[in-house]
């Protein structure tokens, strides 16, 4: 049988396409820097929108593209914002340096504790995610001494971005650092989930019975992606706590593990900016619901979510993209 | 077993048990280079056992399996398709949501040790891509490269199977029923593609359609309640009153 020579061509050219820049996602950062201009006064809520959203890609990775779930993600986030913190109370407090070392901190922990996490599927994965989640919230509460316990810890102090910006009280610097931070992860996981690797990811979600068959050592290449969604998870966290002073018990909580699964479902698994999008109707929904009714606002999320669930089974950006799809 | 033959795969004294059931007793066999054998057997004989553990899905309780003269009883599967042990599935083992071009150069890419370069776009890994191509034009799937597989026709996925396998550019293919569910027509077309696979591949397959058995195998190998009942070539297969008993006289499915 002869191929016809343009063939290859064609199919490289397909999976070029695939991982090209569309309009839609320059618009959408360019999108992300109305706050400064039109919406000063939301400056704080899109700092918790752009931290939450890159610990969502972080969820993302590992969930969406390698279908590892998890419920027991906060781990990540609360080691490495007590990690920045704790440095900055201990006189540390140039922010870049300090978030890299949170970043690799929880990325180191992540490499080791992956080794269990590929030893486990399913329901037992689960378990052991949310285990491994509890034991490190028990364990910040012990280590009073250290974490400060349920009263949080006190006296971070972040220095100024470069040695120019200092954090305002309005949020620009926070915002903006944050807003940096989430892009060049973004870049980094979009290049990511573009390679060979992130192939494989897909093949080990898709069909994880299959890769010893075409002779992949699928397990290194889970440890590798969970260190990897660690080390981001640990940023997002280093930026709270830089970017808020403060590192509370709860940003090892079960409700933030559980949080960032639902903003990942609403938006959509394994396409990146369905984690940003759904961070951002959870969040915009959660100040404007919780201004309604501070008590029951759980009622809208959960009403949003079985919508989401049970008619769009790719999240709102996986039902929008059909929607354009289709008028095309 | 001739001597001075170029055995490629080799099984001696294989045993399995499920509890106290002996799914596997005894087996031995030698595929040569080039070989077209194929594996029949009634249903329960233990054909895909014997598959599982040639691959290492399994791990027999005794025997051992050596390929190209190395010792890779202890192997895990992943490393025996490195050293050249491919096979397919009787069931579709397919990624839905992938297309062939990327499940083939995954593969490809995977036999590479490439497949961990998280840094480097997919689209640059030319000669992966080329490759997987040219294989999946060998199998007649160049037309539909780049649709999800999920959405392919059920012969197609058969032949992806295949090209999956050949991927990792295998001595030794092992195949499992790969007509399985393929109407008899277009089976035929399928085993001519198996028959034009190159000449230094060994291939082993399970096939329940005599006639196909007796059209591509150059040696049959009949396995009967876990144990090889008689290895020899189709007319002496095809004329063995034991197996006319045990597996033709049957008017097996």
């Amino acid at each position: 049988m002869q191929t016809p020579v343009s063939a290859p061509i064609e199919a490289r050219d397909w999976l070029r396409r695939r991982s090209r820049w569309s309009p839609f996602e320059i618009l959408f950062w360019l999108a992300t820097l109305l706050p400064f201009i039109f919406f000063p006064t939301y400056l704080p809520l899109a700092n918790q929108i752009a931290i939450a959203a890159l610990f969502a890609i972080s969820v993302d990775l590992i969930l969406g593209y390698a279908g590892i779930v998890t419920l027991g993600h906060a781990m990540f986030f609360g080691l490495g914002a007590y990690f920045a913190g704790i440095i900055s109370v201990h006189g540390w407090g140039e922010p870049i340096s300090g978030l890299l070392m949170a970043g690799l901190f929880a990325g180191v922990i992540g490499y080791i504790i992956s080794f269990l996490i590929t030893r486990v599927q399913h329901l037992a994965l689960i378990m052991v995610t949310l285990g491994l989640g509890f034991l490190t919230y028990e364990l910040a509460n012990a280590l009073h001494w250290l974490t400060g316990g349920t009263d949080g810890l006190r006296g971070i102090s972040t220095w100024p971005v470069f040695g120019q910006f200092r954090f305002d009280m309005w949020g620009y610097t926070a915002y903006g650092y944050a807003l940096a931070v989430l892009f060049l992860c973004f870049l980094l996981s979009r290049r990511l989930v573009n390679s060979s690797f992130g192939l494989a990811l897909r093949g080990i979600r898709e069909n994880v019975k299959r890769m010893p068959a075409i002779g992949a050592d699928h397990k290194s290449h889970l440890r590798l992606i969970y260190a990897i969604s660690a080390a981001i998870a640990g940023l997002a966290g280093g930026l709270l706590a830089q970017t808020t002073n403060t590192v509370a018990l709860d940003s090892l909580s079960f409700e933030r593990s559980a949080d960032v699964v639902v903003m990942l479902i609403l938006g959509g698994t394994g396409r990146l900016y369905g984690a940003i999008l759904g961070t951002f109707i959870f969040l915009v929904a959660r100040d404007q619901l919780a201004g309604i009714n501070p008590q029951y606002w759980y009622f809208g999320i959960g009403m949003l979510l079985m919508v989401v669930v049970l008619f769009m089974p790719k999240g709102i950006l996986g039902f929008l993209a059909r929607i354009v799809a289709r008028a095309k | 077993m001739m001597a001075g033959e170029d055995i490629v795969l080799r099984a001696t004294g294989l045993t399995k048990n499920f509890g106290k059931l002996d799914v596997t007793r005894d087996v031995a066999i030698a595929l040569p280079r080039g070989a077209r054998h194929a594996l029949i057997g009634p249903n329960g004989a233990g054909k895909t056992t014997l598959i599982n553990l040639l691959t290492g899905q399994l791990q027999p309780d005794a025997g051992q399996i050596e390929l190209e003269g190395g010792d890779i009883t202890a192997l895990a599967p992943a490393n025996r398709v490195r050293l050249g042990l491919s096979r397919t599935f009787q069931i579709n083992t397919l990624f839905p949501d992938l297309t062939p071009i990327e499940a083939v150069t995954l593969a490809v890419l995977e036999r590479q040790r490439c497949a961990g370069q998280f840094w480097r776009r997919l689209a640059s890994h030319n000669e992966a891509i080329e490759e997987s191509f040219t294989i999946l034009g060998q199998l007649g799937l160049a037309d539909v490269a780049t649709r999800p597989t999920r959405t392919l026709p059920y012969g197609q996925q058969r032949l992806l199977e295949i090209a999956l396998a050949l991927a990792a550019r295998p001595r030794v293919l092992l195949l499992d029923e790969p007509a399985a569910g393929v109407p008899k027509d277009e089976s035929a077309a399928l085993f001519s593609v198996i028959a034009a696979l190159p000449a230094d591949i060994s291939v082993l397959f399970i096939e329940h359609d005599m006639d196909i058995v007796f059209k591509f195998a150059s040696r049959i190998i009949v396995l009967v309640g876990g144990a090889v009942l008689l290895e020899a070539d189709p007319q002496t297969v095809r004329s063995d009153p034991r197996v006319r008993e045990v597996y033709l006289g049957r008017g097996h499915d």
